[in-house]
């Protein structure tokens, strides 16, 4: 083995690939946010009394669930200057990340209100309390600790998927280790440190995903 | 597209079924020794395991592709990319399956081992005949959800250079103009794969729900 380990170009490039990684984490976090939408939206609309509608909503779970994220990406890539719509590659990834995060938030949630018994509801009409303590008491809190641990880990999955957007040459972490790669042609020490950066990354969120959990969830379950 | 681009993409499929089985088979022998060394008293052995896990899944796949693929060139091995791209997946779904059968073997009921352990059954008959059967039913539909998802990050393949299913799909694309189309057949004939092996962890998933109550 005469191959010597360069980082030079990893030093040189490393405010970059900070610039980067906020640009992952802000795919990221666009991403959350339309998936929660989305998610929300497709759990209501997936108990629609119109049949069509609760179809459509199962149709579009399963054909997002089993198709890759990078076929979809390119997809949404290509489709939306046709519709007439122009517009930059990291707001498609965001969208591209929104749909995919969406179809697995529907599960998750549904999953979450499902959890619920009725009984409970009956038990704090009982108790005397107002609707709206109902709702944010018994329905929300234990609905979303239900499902906040797939939900978060289904967060960190999806910062993790930002990389693939640099296909379609998004901004983000992946694109920006691609270009000082193709500058220097030191490409193990690129990519091995934008790995070692995406576990940290990884790493911080579900650390604050935990501190989150102990200081709302941390109550007696039965 | 006429029948000579689809028999281009049959063709990438054929690579994709062939990367998806190479990296379960392997992943799946190389993720039992995982599964056992994370469940061992060894206390050596379930930190080595546990990093490894923690690694590959706090990692994105592009990357432990891009990291295996150019590291294995660094070492001085001169590999076919689809040999380097199938060591990524290998070890990638060591990892991950790995993990799915702790999960499964820490939920076989400890007597079962106390029971193996009074019968003066050795350690390898315990696991072998008693564990293991047990941790590989619980753990089944997860480990079916897993191989969907080894699927679909074949396609990742693509980005590293090698032509399976979405590589074929990008190249007709470029060669034909029909993008829609063409990104349209490829994600049927994914889902076309992917969708009856999810129907069924889903079906397994409910049988077993309704045999434990």
């Amino acid at each position: 083995m005469n191959y010597q380990l360069d980082f030079t170009p990893v030093i040189d490039g490393f405010p970059d690939l900070l610039w980067g990684c906020l640009g992952t984490l802000g795919l990221a976090l666009g991403g959350m946010v339309i998936a929660i939408i989305i998610g929300i939206g497709g759990v209501i609309l997936r108990d629609s009394p119109i049949k069509p509608i609760r179809w459509l909503v199962m149709a579009f779970v399963e054909l997002i669930r089993n198709t890759p994220f990078l076929v979809q990406i390119y997809f949404i890539f290509f489709a939306l200057p046709l519709a007439g719509i122009f517009i930059n590659p990291t707001v498609t990834a965001i969208i591209a990340l929104g749909i995919n995060g969406g179809a697995y938030a529907i599960e998750i949630i549904r999953g979450g209100v499902q959890s619920i018994h009725k009984g409970q509801i009956e038990a704090g009409k009982a108790l005397g309390l107002h609707k709206g303590d109902i709702f944010r008491l018994i329905v929300l809190k234990p609905a979303l600790r239900a499902i906040y641990p797939s939900l978060t880990s289904q967060f960190i999955l999806l910062t993790l998927t930002t990389s693939i957007a640099s296909a379609v040459s998004a901004y983000e972490l992946t694109s920006v280790a691609q270009r000082i790669e193709s500058d220097s042609f030191r490409s193990f020490e690129v990519y091995g440190t934008v790995t070692v950066l995406y576990f940290l990354m990884a790493w911080i969120m579900m650390q604050v995903f935990n501190l989150i959990s102990n200081r709302y969830f941390s109550y007696p379950v039965k | 597209m006429g029948l000579k681009e689809f028999l281009f993409l049959l063709r990438g499929l054929q690579w994709t079924v062939a990367l998806a089985a190479i990296g379960f088979i392997g992943g799946g022998i190389a993720g039992l020794f995982v599964a056992l060394a994370r469940t061992s008293a060894n206390k050596l052995l379930v930190a080595v395991t546990r990093g490894y896990i923690s690694v590959f899944q706090g990692t994105p796949l592009l990357m432990q592709l891009f990291v295996v693929y150019y590291g294995l060139a660094l070492v001085g091995l001169k590999l076919d990319a689809w040999v380097a791209v199938a060591i990524g997946f290998t070890l990638h779904a060591s990892a991950y399956l790995g993990e799915i059968w702790r999960g499964g073997i820490e939920a076989v009921p400890r007597g079962q081992t106390e029971a193996a352990l009074a019968l003066s059954l050795r350690y390898w008959s315990r696991t072998k005949d008693v564990v293991l059967p047990q941790a590989f039913k619980i753990s089944l539909p997860a480990t079916i959800g897993f191989l969907v998802q080894l699927i679909k990050g074949t396609s990742l393949a693509a980005i590293v250079g090698f032509t399976e299913l979405a590589r074929a799909g990008s190249i007709i694309s470029n060669q034909i103009f029909e993008p829609l189309v063409v990104f349209g057949i490829v994600g049927i004939l994914y889902f076309a794969i992917c969708w009856p092996l999810s129907l069924f962890g889903a079906h397994l998933e409910r049988q077993f729900a309704q045999g434990s109550r």
